[in-house]
């Protein structure tokens, strides 16, 4: 079976489909998304569903604005109930430095546009009763942050770029990417050939070997990050709370379960989805620290996905100096959802040869060689 | 005549044919959908069901219909008790 494409994007996650949205929306439609499983494996459906705009680099702030904007239409637009709820992010700081720190984030969110406060210990108990503060510097705080269903987010894209005409197919591994020179002839694989001259790389933690067969070079590399969920409760936990010097992040989603999870700095790279024991004991540790009241609850499910990282936790986006027409948006770090609908948006309009939304040169994956790197501070989980 | 099939979200065998109507025609993508078997028994109930109406309304077979993987723990466990685990006992 051999078929043909304007555009081939390898990836049915959230940017992969969304990438897909943003070019039907265009009227660009002959494309093609193919995932090795089904849509949501990876990253896109393995994460705590938050939505934040407060980093601390100034790429990630518009982005994470921007695309906060758009998640509050997005409902609409994709006719499904995403389950968006803005209960803020409540970030926590354990030591008078970082609580220095954090005085500057706010500073730049602020300028740019991004309304959090910079907040006391006591001003944090006002929004969260239940917190233990007896650690606690400071904290900032941002109303619009929040949270969102992945799933309904992922389905809903799917949804309307089949209606556009655009192709999904799930099952359909890559195995190899044809080039001749810089150009790209075809995309190999396990259901058949696929001509195209444009490919997108939406693959997640399988970035890298993808961009590897079209003869490219990219620096990200997979990390195991873990995650649980307990049952659902009546709401009592407005905002997603979490601390960098921690790793912890936790949440209650519209639906009433806490949802939740913690970095491990030893974790060893590579592609691991299965769930640990000492994640277990570690999150629980740590959550019960912050608010003794969890004791009872009970967690039912956990599990484990992928942060696509790259050197300075910031993505990887547009061309590559090897391959003409192969566009990257990989790398997100943990962070690939959040930003999500602009990030769409823009590789949509650099596939087209528009004017990019936001500049993202910086964000180009040359800048490891040739530009200052600044690294995003902001990563929790 | 309704018929209830996943009891800790509350999903009918109506609400898993209109999905399956929908296109989503796995077992991965109706558990994401409508959150079957993500409840407190983890699909011990449910999913058994689901797949057999899966199969009914579409014909395909088992290996077709996928089958999400089991995640722990088995049954839920409080905070507490998770917390209260020796060190020793969790290393990987």
């Amino acid at each position: 079976m051999s078929e043909e494409y304007d555009a081939v994007i390898i990836g049915g996650g959230v940017n992969g489909l969304g990438t897909a949205y943003h070019l039907g929306k265009k009227g660009f439609t002959d494309v093609a998304v193919v995932d090795k499983s089904y849509l949501g494996y990876g990253a896109s459906g393995r994460n705590g569903g938050g939505i934040r705009q407060q980093w601390t680099s100034e790429e990630n702030i518009k982005l994470a604005r921007e695309s906060r904007k758009m998640f509050e239409d997005l409902d609409e637009e994709l006719e499904e109930d995403l389950e968006f709820y803005q209960g803020g992010y409540l970030v926590l700081s354990f030591d008078e430095e970082e609580a220095e720190e954090f005085k500057e984030n706010v500073k730049l969110q602020n300028r740019l546009g991004v309304e959090s406060e910079f907040l006391s210990p006591e001003e944090a108990k006002e929004i969260v009763p239940e917190l233990n503060i007896s650690d606690v510097v400071a904290a900032t705080f941002n109303q619009s942050d929040g949270t969102i269903y992945p799933f309904k987010v992922i389905h809903g894209y799917a949804n309307r770029v089949r209606e556009m005409g655009i192709d999904v197919k799930e099952h359909t591994e890559v195995l190899d990417i044809e080039t001749e020179g810089d150009e790209i002839k075809k995309v190999k694989t396990d259901k058949g050939e696929i001509k195209t001259d444009t490919v997108v790389n939406a693959a997640g933690g399988w970035s890298s070997e993808i961009a590897k067969m079209a003869g490219a070079e990219i620096p990200n590399v997979p990390v195991r990050h873990e995650i649980m969920v307990t049952e659902p409760y009546q709401r009592f936990l407005e905002p997603m709370v979490i601390s960098f010097s921690h790793g912890i992040y936790f949440s209650q989603s519209e639906h009433g379960n806490i949802v939740g999870g913690i970095g491990n700095p030893d974790e060893e790279p590579g592609v691991n989805q299965k769930g640990s024991l000492w994640f277990l004991k570690k999150f629980s540790d740590t959550l019960l620290d912050f608010i003794p009241r969890f004791s009872g609850v009970n967690m039912i499910r956990q599990w484990a996905g992928l942060y696509d990282t790259t050197p300075d936790a910031q993505p990887i986006l547009g061309s590559v100096p090897e391959v003409e027409r192969f566009y990257q948006i990989n790398g997100f770090s943990g962070h690939g959802f959040m930003v999500s609908p602009m990030v769409d948006k823009v590789t949509a309009e650099l596939i087209l040869g528009e004017e990019p939304s936001i500049d993202i040169e910086r964000l180009s994956v040359e800048r490891f060689e040739e530009m200052d790197i600044e690294e995003e501070g902001g990563v929790v989980g | 005549m309704t018929t209830v099939v996943c009891r800790c979200e509350d999903i009918t065998e109506e609400d898993i044919v209109e999905a399956i109507e929908k296109g989503y025609d796995e077992l991965e993508k109706l558990k994401r959908h409508l959150r079957l078997g993500m409840g407190p028994c983890q699909g011990k109930t449910c999913l058994p069901l689901a797949r057999r109406i899966l199969g009914r309304e579409t014909g395909k077979s088992v290996e077709e219909m996928g089958d999400p993987t089991s995640r722990p723990p088995s049954q839920p466990v409080s905070f507490s008790l998770l917390a209260s685990l020796e060190e020793s006992e969790v290393d990987e």
